[in-house]
């Protein structure tokens, strides 16, 4: 089975929002919320400064803790290996969005508790996440971390990258190339 | 000098999470107090079963004021949730992973204990009730008249009440963003002081309502047996002595398993040390200081020893300390723990 994951080119990313927009777009999200945002990070001291520009989201990480906590199984890795909330099945309690390190959940306001979904709709039409798809500087990848062959696997082989918050034991799947 | 900015601000999780409000902590303190009235209770049926005098037990009538308050904090859960029409959800399936779920299937058995335990003194302690349903002469005779099932009873209630004393410990165990929520003591903890809570409000019942004969009608009958923990006698001084002894030996346990929840988080990694930090400074440190430490557990050992000693008489203030203590602990501990963070360890330069 495919191991999917993404990997971000942080040397390319403007921090435009396209992402964002086409999330929004895409998956119906509610108006003032994120499924996925951009984080700006700038190290230094002027006028020797760094600056990290990185669109997050969802780490669909290997060891989620939001499914472990989830009382009702709503919360669960699908046949893609992905983590997705089952909305006829949240009863809301919230132990998921406590226990995310990345602060990637929050509660849609019909009650249920929603996050993003790597468009695992599109995925099994062979399309790319839509935030990929939009991406005008593509520095966004999206594929099979297994397959020695796919983009991604390649990147994470031949650059420097890094994931949040690897001390939270969670195994992320979005990447960081620096 | 590092500087974060993010275009993100769902709410209640930016700035800082706060998906939790009063329903939690209350719950938890409910569920804690409810715990160790169980525990109790079924220590005196223990008692009862080998032949001691049923009379000197506070905690017989327990049961009855134990499912009020369980009721409460159910409604508090429910209250909390975001999703409550779907809570049904939570009862199609079982998530061994899940301490949630162990928790709703262990209430849902502590509901049934609680309701048979109940029936040991109901038709005495609610006479109106007793008189017109003749079955419960018959279910109370069923486990009076047996030490064997009154044995059984009593292991049941010890059983599942540690079992909901430490599992809201473990549910925010499992909450890996937070640290100050990652250690151990915090189920046993929770245990400790949801039993003193539980002395506390025994004591307080005892002398609120003393004794005396329950009234016959439906409405003022049923107050006085869930809150007369004797029944018509007052209870005997040796026994409130007792109770009193328990709840000085407990606070002072509780004392020391804080002091090791600290101990715990101070010797470890950054993020445990900043989660130590916002409860012993800032907002949550006064709760955690005056709250907690002072008016939920010094002052109470100090009047209680005081009490038991002659020095002073006997009064309901330290009970009624032990349980605002016992509702802070709980308080602060939720929200302190949600705005604790795991803390990047990336170098700095």
């Amino acid at each position: 089975m495919a191991r999917y994951g993404m990997v971000i080119d942080t040397t390319k990313c403007v921090g435009c929002m396209d992402c964002v927009v086409a999330c929004q777009a895409e998956n119906d999200v509610p108006v003032g919320y994120a499924r996925d945002w951009i984080t700006t990070t700038v190290r230094g001291e002027f006028p020797k400064l760094t600056m990290e520009i990185r669109t997050e989201r969802c780490n669909h990480c290997e060891n989620p803790p939001c499914v472990t906590c989830c009382p009702t199984g709503a919360s669960h890795v699908n046949d893609l290996g992905l983590v997705k909330v089952k909305a006829n099945r949240c009863i809301g309690c919230k132990a998921c969005i406590a226990s995310c390190p990345y602060g990637a959940r929050y509660v849609h306001p019909k009650g249920y508790v929603d996050k993003c979904t790597f468009c695992d709709h599109r995925i099994r039409d062979g399309k790319d996440p839509a935030c990929v798809s939009v991406c005008p500087t593509r520095c966004m990848y999206f594929g099979d971390l297994d397959d020695p062959r796919s983009t991604v696997a390649q990147l994470l082989r031949s650059r420097k990258w890094h994931v949040l918050l690897p001390e939270a034991g969670t195994r992320p799947r979005v990447f960081y190339l620096t | 000098m590092l500087e974060v900015t993010t275009t993100r601000h769902n709410p209640g999780i930016d700035p800082s999470l706060h998906v939790w409000g009063w329903e939690i902590p209350l719950y938890l303190f409910v569920g804690g107090m409810v715990a160790g009235m169980m525990i109790f209770a079924g220590w005196a049926m223990l008692r009862t079963a080998r032949g001691d005098d049923t009379r000197s037990f506070f905690s017989l009538q327990m049961p009855l004021l134990a499912f009020m308050l369980l009721n409460i904090g159910m409604l508090a859960l429910l209250l909390d949730l975001s999703h409550p029409l779907y809570v049904w959800a939570v009862y199609i399936t079982f998530q061994p992973a899940s301490p949630m779920s162990w928790g709703s299937w262990v209430l849902l058995a502590v509901y049934g204990i609680l309701l048979v335990s109940a029936l040991v003194r109901l038709p005495e302690s609610w006479p109106w009730l007793g008189s017109r349903v003749p079955g419960l002469q018959k279910a109370s005779a069923y486990f009076t008249g047996s030490p064997g099932r009154m044995r059984w009873l009593g292991y049941l209630n010890i059983a599942f009440g540690i079992a909901v004393g430490i599992y809201t410990g473990i549910l925010l165990n499992t909450m890996v963003a937070r640290p100050l929520w990652n250690t151990a003591v915090l189920p046993l903890l929770f245990l400790v002081s949801g039993m003193s809570a539980a002395a506390a409000a025994m004591h307080l019942a005892s002398r609120v309502f003393p004794g005396r004969p329950a009234p016959r009608s439906l409405v003022g009958g049923l107050l006085a047996a869930m809150t007369q923990p004797l029944g018509p006698q007052p209870p005997e001084k040796s026994t409130v002595n007792t109770l009193i002894r328990a709840d000085v030996a407990l606070l002072a346990v509780e004392l020391v398993l804080i002091a090791l929840l600290l101990l715990s988080l101070v010797t470890s990694n950054l993020s445990q040390i900043e989660a130590a930090k916002l409860l012993l400074a800032g907002k949550y440190g006064i709760v955690f200081w005056v709250g907690v430490i002072a008016v939920g557990i010094v002052v109470p050992i100090v009047l209680q020893a005081l009490e038991l000693t002659h020095r002073i008489p006997h009064t309901v203030v330290p009970a009624v300390l032990v349980l605002v203590g016992g509702f802070a602990l709980r308080w602060v501990l939720v929200n302190a723990g949600q705005a604790s963070e795991i803390v990047s360890t990336a170098a700095r330069f």
